[in-house]
């Protein structure tokens, strides 16, 4: 098992180089110039050529890469053209905001996506099975977008029971979830972010509870007299290492933050900050940006491995 | 009778399932009785209803199958059990070993887990009481290095081994009846020998009451007391394995046993029965067989052949029984 361990590990590694290398180099294939937001136009040659400089931009591609890559390590992602805040400070910033979301998000959409999953997964073509299977749809095709404007309309506006947008009068730095007056900024857009989650696990899970249900084995354990609540505690060991993966994906996608969302909702979570970097052509805020999201994907997805792992023993043999 | 009550009696035995388009038909009055310290084989094809018949002794059909008739297990009657009535008799007093010993245990637990959760739900134990009773269970099975195999799961032991292993957890709660299904068809040929001798030696030195159900005749032949052929969800000849094995009286046992591999010339081919099964959907309204039969005659479309008793402990229905009886009983008789 050590063994497994150290060894996915280790896997890990040229994974997260390769989404460095791949992060890097996107920016400078996607069109248009980063020094055309910081430079005035009429800014002659040699002005473009000291800024330039001191930006690094005169070098080779991969020595710029070398360079970028040697800083990051050591936490230097760089000074954001935008703001000249370092762009370590405003990731460190946009990530915890969202992370904030993603703290409420995940359990509620895993809690209830999962539960109705498995509850539609033991009575399937049942009455509970087709109304899970119904709302898990609603909640995948619903644009969250949209909802998160519906959301807005009918708790803000019309009933006036939570705040619409942003953090708090305090913004950002002094915003505490401990407190309600600033914790009540997040229902909506915890909620909102839920959805899809919710929606894709139910459906995960409902399918991998109802095809392990008819597997021979659980015949077996009928046959030694269990009861149905032992019998489904089998069934869920045996469905998990399918849904973890999905669970995974979604923690994932959360962490990136949604641009929809947390611009309708003006939070400035790692998906704000991105898309204001895209705007701003802000390359360093974009790689770093990228970068950390994609190590943490890569983290999940790894922790996932493992945990399967743990359940499923026929997985460390691979 | 001699004995006093018998460990598994089934009267009438009807199963249908029900289904949106159709209702198949698979069990459609099934009787026999096993005593205490039997073997009762039940022969058949795929589709015969040999399977439907012995998981109807624990109820251990889907929803959809609706079962009728008299089913009585260690003197219960399992089709008017409820809840955990029912749950105390699985496992406990009559258990299950299954065809497919991969599929049929669960891959994420071990086997020393599997067997020690159905020690614990039968005898209320606890943990090492159920590891050490598992341990012991290895051992009667003749399970190599068993200590070792306990923290084994399913897919690190061999077919042999895991069939081991599934009857181990089968005799758990020294089960009276004991039903099999096909647990050696799944095994390679030497495997299979090894797995059948064992059966018979924990059958025998338990005393246990056992329905084995196979289409294998030469496993039959080697394991039950009595044998009961079914074809199309009936028996349709019934008796002492010997001397069925010896005279067939029903065309179908005849055809069985003439299209095996043993005590055939080489040079000659096996005589397979003509034709295939019956739609379990479509019943014919007589004798299912008579379609493939050679014997056929005039009555054999218009009811269900009448049930002869040729000699005590024998049963065959067949209309051309009577004659056909009694030439072959003077000869082997």
């Amino acid at each position: 098992m050590t063994r497994y361990i150290l060894q996915r590990i280790l896997y890990a590694i040229p994974i997260a180089f390769g989404v460095s290398v791949v992060c890097f180099s996107l920016v400078y294939l996607a069109p248009g110039d980063p020094l055309q937001t910081i430079l005035p136009p009429d800014a002659t040659a040699e002005t473009i050529e000291i800024v330039k400089k001191a930006y690094g931009f005169d070098k080779p591609l991969p020595i710029q890469f070398a360079i970028w890559l040697s800083k990051v390590v050591t936490g230097d992602f760089g000074m954001s053209i935008a703001t000249r805040r370092p762009v370590f400070d405003e990731i460190v910033m946009a990530v915890g905001n969202t992370g904030m979301l993603v703290v409420f998000a995940i359990p509620l959409a895993f809690s209830i996506g999962f539960s109705m999953g498995l509850l539609a997964g033991c009575f399937p073509g049942k009455v509970v099975d087709r109304s899970v299977t119904g709302i898990a749809v609603f909640g995948v095709s619903l644009p969250n977008y949209w909802l998160a404007i519906v959301m807005v309309i009918v708790f803000a506006v019309e009933l006036s029971w939570l705040p619409a947008t942003g953090m708090g009068p305090k913004g950002s730095d002094a915003f505490s979830v401990w407190r309600w007056s600033d914790a009540r900024f997040l229902v909506l857009p915890v909620i909102t972010l839920s959805m899809i989650p919710i929606g894709i696990i139910a459906r995960t899970t409902r399918a991998a509870i109802a095809e392990t249900r008819n597997q021979d084995f659980v015949q077996t354990l009928r046959a030694k007299g269990l009861g149905e609540m032992a019998v489904i505690r089998h069934v869920v060991k045996n469905a998990l290492p399918g849904v973890l993966a999905v669970m995974g994906l979604q923690f994932g996608y959360l962490l990136g933050g949604s641009i929809l969302v947390e611009t309708v909702f003006t939070w400035p979570g790692s998906g704000f900050l991105l898309s204001k970097a895209i705007v701003n052509r802000d390359v360093p805020v974009l790689q770093g940006t990228i970068l950390v999201l994609a190590v943490a994907f890569v983290t999940i997805n790894l922790v996932v491995d493992l945990l399967q792992s743990l359940i499923d023993p026929r997985i460390r043999r691979g | 009778m001699t004995t006093p009550e018998p460990l598994a009696e089934v009267r009438d035995l009807h199963v249908r399932f029900v289904g949106r388009e159709n209702t198949v038909h698979a069990v459609n009055g099934v009787s026999f009785t096993v005593n205490p310290g039997k073997v009762l084989c039940i022969l058949g094809e795929s589709g015969s209803g040999k399977s439907v018949t012995l998981r109807a002794l624990m109820r251990l059909l889907p929803v959809q199958a609706k079962i009728e008739g008299t089913v009585r297990a260690a003197g219960r009657d399992v089709l008017a059990l409820r809840g955990k009535a029912l749950r105390d008799l699985r496992g406990g007093e009559v258990s299950m070993i299954f065809q497919e010993p991969m599929t049929a245990l669960d891959p994420v637990y071990t086997i020393g887990q599997q067997i020690g959760e159905t020690v614990r739900r039968h005898t209320g134990c606890d943990r090492a009481k159920a590891w050490a009773r598992a341990l012991e269970l290895l051992e009667l099975v003749r399970i190599p290095s068993a200590e070792r195999r306990l923290d084994a799961y399913p897919h690190e032991l061999s077919g042999g081994l895991r069939q081991r292993a599934m009857i181990a957890m089968a005799l758990s709660c020294d089960p009276r009846l004991l039903l099999a299904d096909e647990p050696t068809t799944a095994l390679d040929a030497t495997v299979q020998i090894q797995v059948l001798i064992l059966l018979r030696k924990i059958q025998r030195e338990l005393g246990m009451g056992m329905i084995f159900v196979t289409h294998d005749l030469g496993v039959a032949a080697e394991i039950a007391d009595t044998v009961a052929v079914m074809y199309a969800g009936r028996i349709v000849e019934s008796g002492p394995v010997g001397r069925i094995l010896a005279a067939p009286l029903h065309p179908y046992t005849a055809g069985l046993l003439a299209s095996t591999v043993h005590g055939q010339p080489r040079d000659r081919d096996i005589d397979a029965i003509p034709g295939s099964p019956p739609d379990m959907r479509r019943l014919p309204r007589g004798c299912a067989f008579a379609p493939r039969c050679s014997r056929r005659r005039e009555g054999c479309l218009a009811t269900v052949p009448p049930e002869h008793y040729p000699e005590p402990g024998r049963m065959a229905a067949c209309i051309a029984i009577e004659k056909h009886a009694e030439d072959t009983l003077l000869v082997h008789g």
